[in-house]
This record gives C-alpha cells, structure tokens and sequence, in this order.
C-alpha cells in the first residue's frame, strides 16, 4: 500500500488530502505512478496536464519522476513552495 | 558544535526574547543577525500575472508536518556546514495571518558579521524554495494560492556557484 498525499493548490483540485493505493507492481517510478494516477483519476489527470509545476516527494524527500517508488512508501504531489 | 533550533508554530513570536535565546547560546558570538518576514498588505502578483496591486486582507499557510522540519535542519545543517555558526534558530508560523504579522524568523551567530549576514541570507534564500509552506492570499476579489516566483528560484544559483 501507498500513502499519496496532496497539498495546497494541489490537495484543492483532488479534493482530497490524502489517499491509498495498492501498487499494481511490485516497484515502478514516480513518472509510472503518475501516468497509472493520471489513468484512474480524472482530477489527477487535470492537475497533471494543467501545465502547471508539479513536485513530488518520496519519504518526504524531493525527488524526480526517474525515482522509484515501492510498497509502503509516503508520496506527495505539490505545487512549487512559497513560504518565508 | 553549534547551537541549532527549529520550530514550525501558530503562535507569534517575540523577537527580544530570541534574541536573548541566541545569545545565551552561542556563547562568545561576536555578531548576532536576526530577520524577520511579515505579511504585506499590498501585493503585486495576481494569478493572471497582470501584475495588478491587490489588498491583501489576510493569508492562510499551509504546510506538510513532518517534511516541513526534516527540510529546515538539512538547510540549517547546510550553513552550518559553510559558515562558522555558533547559533541558528529559525521559526516559521503557519495558519492564518493578517498585514503586518510575522511570519518567519531566521536568526544567526557568529564570531563575526559578514558570516552571520551570509548564513540568514542563505537561510532565507533557501527556505522560500525549498521548505514545504504555502501560502494562500484572501484579497477583496477572492483566495488564491501564491505561485512561486522564478526570482526566488533564481537566487538560491548564486549560492550553489560555490557548491
């Protein structure tokens, strides 16, 4: 199972903070989970093509769509920070 | 080693006490930098980027717990590991402002100044783009979220020239 949480911006277009999901795959990369996402949730697929800056971190590390991702890891889908 | 503290709170804070907090930790600091952010009440970026000056009547921020501060210590850590602190503290607020609060706090010591200045330049530099805070703006015309800015982006280059 995969703990996907979402914020800002973000979490307002999925209308959801977070969500599970059971991998179809023992490991695939953050760019496959974003394209299985993009297939099962019209309001990922929105964000997604929106072609608005979308992040991700794994473990809450930043990473890129190249990382991959296993069974129970935490992922996140935000837009850029701006804090201070 | 240097004294170093985080803290992700609701709650404002009181600049003499921090202060006073940094120099009784950082022993025989010979310059003490402390910088604060506050809440505009005007600002100039709209979402449709026509730059049009909007009143800002208060501003919600949001933030991902538990990231949050595993990103201000690697980044603490970062300029501790370039410059000779002997303390850093830094404080973030989160929920719901208005014009004119505080919203950060970045606080430095070092024996002398130019290194001090640097590190809380540096800190701030890199907590803007890279610690996970949001902010959403309510203005006469609605909320929006705040998008980030590539001058932001921009600025943490001149630092990662010497990496």
């Amino acid at each position: 199972m995969l703990e996907i949480h979402y914020f800002a911006s973000v979490r307002e277009a999925m209308q959801r903070s977070k969500q599970q999901l059971s991998l179809p795959e023992a490991t695939m990369t953050v760019g496959g989970l974003v394209e299985l996402l993009s297939r099962q949730d019209a309001c990922f697929k929105n964000v997604y093509e929106s072609g608005k800056p979308l992040l991700v971190a794994v473990n809450q590390t930043m990473v890129d769509s190249t990382h991959p991702v296993c069974d129970g890891d935490e992922v996140a889908f935000f837009p850029p920070m701006t804090g201070g | 080693m240097s004294w170093s503290q985080i803290t992700v709170q609701e709650s404002d804070f009181n600049l003499s006490e921090q202060y006073e907090l940094l120099r009784q930790k950082a022993g025989d600091a010979g310059a003490i930098v402390l910088f604060t952010g506050l809440v505009r009440e005007v600002y100039s970026m709209e979402p449709d980027r026509k730059c049009q000056p909007a009143t800002v009547q208060g501003l919600t921020l949001e933030h991902y717990p538990g990231m949050t501060e595993k990103c201000l210590q690697e980044i603490a850590q970062k300029a501790n590991s370039r410059w000779p602190l002997l303390a850093t503290r830094i404080i973030h607020r989160i929920g719901m402002l208005v014009p004119s609060d505080q919203i950060v706090l970045v606080g430095t010591a070092s024996a002398h100044r130019s290194a001090a200045f640097d590190a809380a330049q540096f800190l701030m530099d890199y907590l803007k783009t890279r610690a996970p805070f949001w902010k959403k703006q309510q203005t006469l015309k609605g909320s929006h979220w705040v998008e980030s800015r590539q001058s932001d982006s921009d600025t943490i280059k001149r630092w990662q020239l010497h990496d």
